[in-house]
């Protein structure tokens, strides 16, 4: 949905990732864009560059922030220090929603800096749902957990992922990033079919999509974010913002970065999906959205 | 090959309690982050003798076209490769004196000992001079040099994103009495970084990035030969010479500016929480020049010391 309780009832269009190969660029020419994504965890230091930057970004942008250490899914639970600092980020910024991921990637207070995939049971939805609770609560910003890219399927898994995802948010009461990519990454992976997952998902929940490139091998995909968005990826996001309605969309492109032009214009391919899906009118997804701040 | 009926179990039946969910994921971090084989691979013997895939197998489901071992090898490689990427990037310095193969095994012995305790690869280099301390067989007979460039290039990683405080300035000394500007407290910039070493590894830093640049330059340009005489020509090892330096920061970049010893032992009092009095006889030596010398001298520092900001209110 264009505006809920999960994005702050905000209203965002086509945005794209801050990268520091486009800096000078955005500093310099002050391109028009919709919005700036941040990867929260490289601007929660206490000075110098990173954020003489940002704070010249928030002067001109509206940024919202997404993280990749929080690991949701992670049996130890949320870190403190971590939390806290993230907080002091979002003063600054005045994100208006806050997402991260839908994994675990530290055990034991090691980190593996990776996003790696949950198992499918009841209880380790309960666990990761109340991880997003606590973060919520601390950080007072709506949360949205992504779908991650994963290349392996645990033996302990009960359900889907798509049923997973579902019963995480719904116990958690928070919103959804949806990665397209991801899903048609996974669904390639393990086989499954994408739309049965873009089907199953609770609509009313998504506050913000991604848009990505991936790499093929011979026996898997990789989410590389090096690549222009795929034309299988393209098919799956017009049937997402269908079932969803219009949302704030981001590219992602981390890798092999080219300029600054060629990522905004990849991203901005989007507008075309989204004009099909605002001529066929769609009513707006139904449930029962309740996000706390 | 069949498991061991009397192995324990490696990753648990079931996920019902948080109990279980941390034993799994305590065992699939276990298989990702053991270090892989020479060919970049996940080994093929777990730590106890048994296949790796028996373990794997435990964790993971295989598909159609991959078993549980190389399913979960995807996240072993992934691991390893930006870990060391990671490290690879922020050790010019210590790549240059070691080579790439020895770099790499010193980066994987080091992650085994200290895996990253924090949410940052940033933080990763934190504690790798404190390890080449520990473990010199993988530096020798180069380990001073290298723990002086493992020290030299986590303060560069310091200052470029350590916290700014307002900058002390004239107007600031000139509001305190003129009696007691002795017994005045300055604080410097915590971002700014002193290091007293063995070695010159300023000067050595600076080659190795001017030798990378131009080997960058090279590969853009149409000269083969040039570029291989190039890539043949390695840096000089600096030869042992006592250095001290600032590492500090400046609109955005990173600066290195070597320091006289007098000079060095100021700063360090200073930011000790001497006063300006304490600082300047900790750090002047006694009677090896008349008095009027140093005075100019110090004089010409702090001028120096503000101009470049490091000097900051308490």
């Amino acid at each position: 949905m264009p505006a809920n309780p999960f994005n702050g009832y905000t209203d965002y269009g086509i945005g794209i990732g801050l990268r520091i190969p486009h800096y000078d660029h955005i500093l310099e020419r002050k391109p028009t864009v919709d919005w700036f994504e941040i990867i929260s965890e490289n601007f929660m230091v206490d000075g110098g560059r990173p954020l003489e930057v940002l704070d010249r970004i928030l002067a001109q942008y509206r940024v919202v922030q997404h993280g990749v250490a929080l690991y949701f899914g992670s049996a130890d639970g949320p870190n403190k220090a971590h939390l806290k600092k993230l907080k002091a980020l979002t003063k600054r910024t005045k994100t208006p929603w806050l997402s991260d991921h839908l994994c675990w990637g530290s055990a034991d207070g090691t980190y593996s800096h990776d996003l790696l995939p949950m198992p499918y049971t009841k209880a380790a939805a309960k666990k990761t749902a109340a991880n997003i609770r606590m973060v919520r609560d601390y950080l007072e910003l709506p949360i949205a957990v992504e779908n991650v890219s994963s290349y392996t399927e645990f033996h302990v898994s009960e359900m889907t992922e798509w049923e997973f995802l579902s019963e995480v948010v719904e116990r958690a009461d928070c919103g959804v990033l949806l990665d397209v990519n991801n899903i048609y990454v996974s669904s390639k992976n393990h086989g499954f079919n994408p739309y049965d997952y873009l089907d199953n998902v609770p609509h009313h929940r998504v506050a913000q999509m991604h848009i990505a490139g991936h790499t093929k091998f011979e026996k898997y995909i990789l989410d590389t974010h090096d690549h222009p968005v795929l034309d299988p990826v393209w098919q799956l996001y017009a049937h997402a913002i269908r079932q969803c309605g219009v949302t704030a969309t981001l590219l992602e492109w981390d890798d092999k970065i080219p300029s600054f032009d060629e990522v905004h214009n990849e991203a901005l391919k989007a507008n075309a999906f989204i004009a099909q899906a605002r001529a066929a009118k769609i009513p707006a997804p139904k449930g029962r959205a309740t996000a706390k701040r | 090959m069949p498991i061991n009926p009397k192995s324990k179990p490696f990753a648990p039946a079931k996920v019902a309690s948080t109990a279980e969910l941390a034993d799994l994921q305590r065992a699939m971090w276990r298989v990702v982050s053991r270090p892989l084989t020479g060919g970049s691979r996940m080994q093929r013997r777990w730590t106890d003798g048994r296949p790796t895939s028996a373990v794997a197998g435990e964790i993971a489901k295989p598909n159609d076209r991959l078993t549980s071992f190389e399913r979960l090898e995807i996240y072993n490689r992934m691991y390893w490769f930006r870990v060391l990427d990671s490290l690879y990037d922020d050790c010019p310095g210590l790549r240059a004196v070691l080579g790439d193969k020895r770099f790499i095994a010193l980066a994987e012995a080091y992650l085994v000992k200290y895996p990253s305790g924090s949410f940052t690869l940033r933080n990763l280099p934190s504690r790798l001079a404190k390890f080449i301390r520990e473990a010199p067989r993988h530096t020798k007979p180069h380990t001073a040099l290298c723990h002086d460039l493992a020290r030299f290039e986590w303060a560069r990683v310091e200052v470029f994103d350590t916290a700014a405080r307002p900058v002390f300035t004239m107007d600031d000394l000139l509001d305190v009495p003129a009696a007691k500007q002795g017994k005045l407290k300055l604080a410097l910039q915590p971002y700014l970084q002193l290091l007293r070493l063995e070695y010159p590894v300023d000067d050595f830093i600076l080659a190795v990035k001017q030798r990378e640049a131009e080997l960058l330059r090279g590969d853009a340009s149409n000269a083969p030969s040039a570029l291989r005489k190039l890539r043949e020509r390695k840096t000089k090892l600096p030869r042992p010479a006592r250095t001290h330096v600032a590492i500090h920061r400046l609109d955005g970049r990173i600066y290195f500016k070597k320091l006289e010893p007098a000079a060095y032992r100021i700063l360090v009092a200073l930011r000790a929480g001497k006063t300006l009095e304490q600082a300047l006889v900790t750090g002047i030596p006694r009677a090896k020049q008349a008095r009027a010398d140093w005075a100019a001298k110090v004089q010409g520092w702090f001028r120096n010391w503000m101009e470049l900001r490091w000097l900051c209110r308490r």
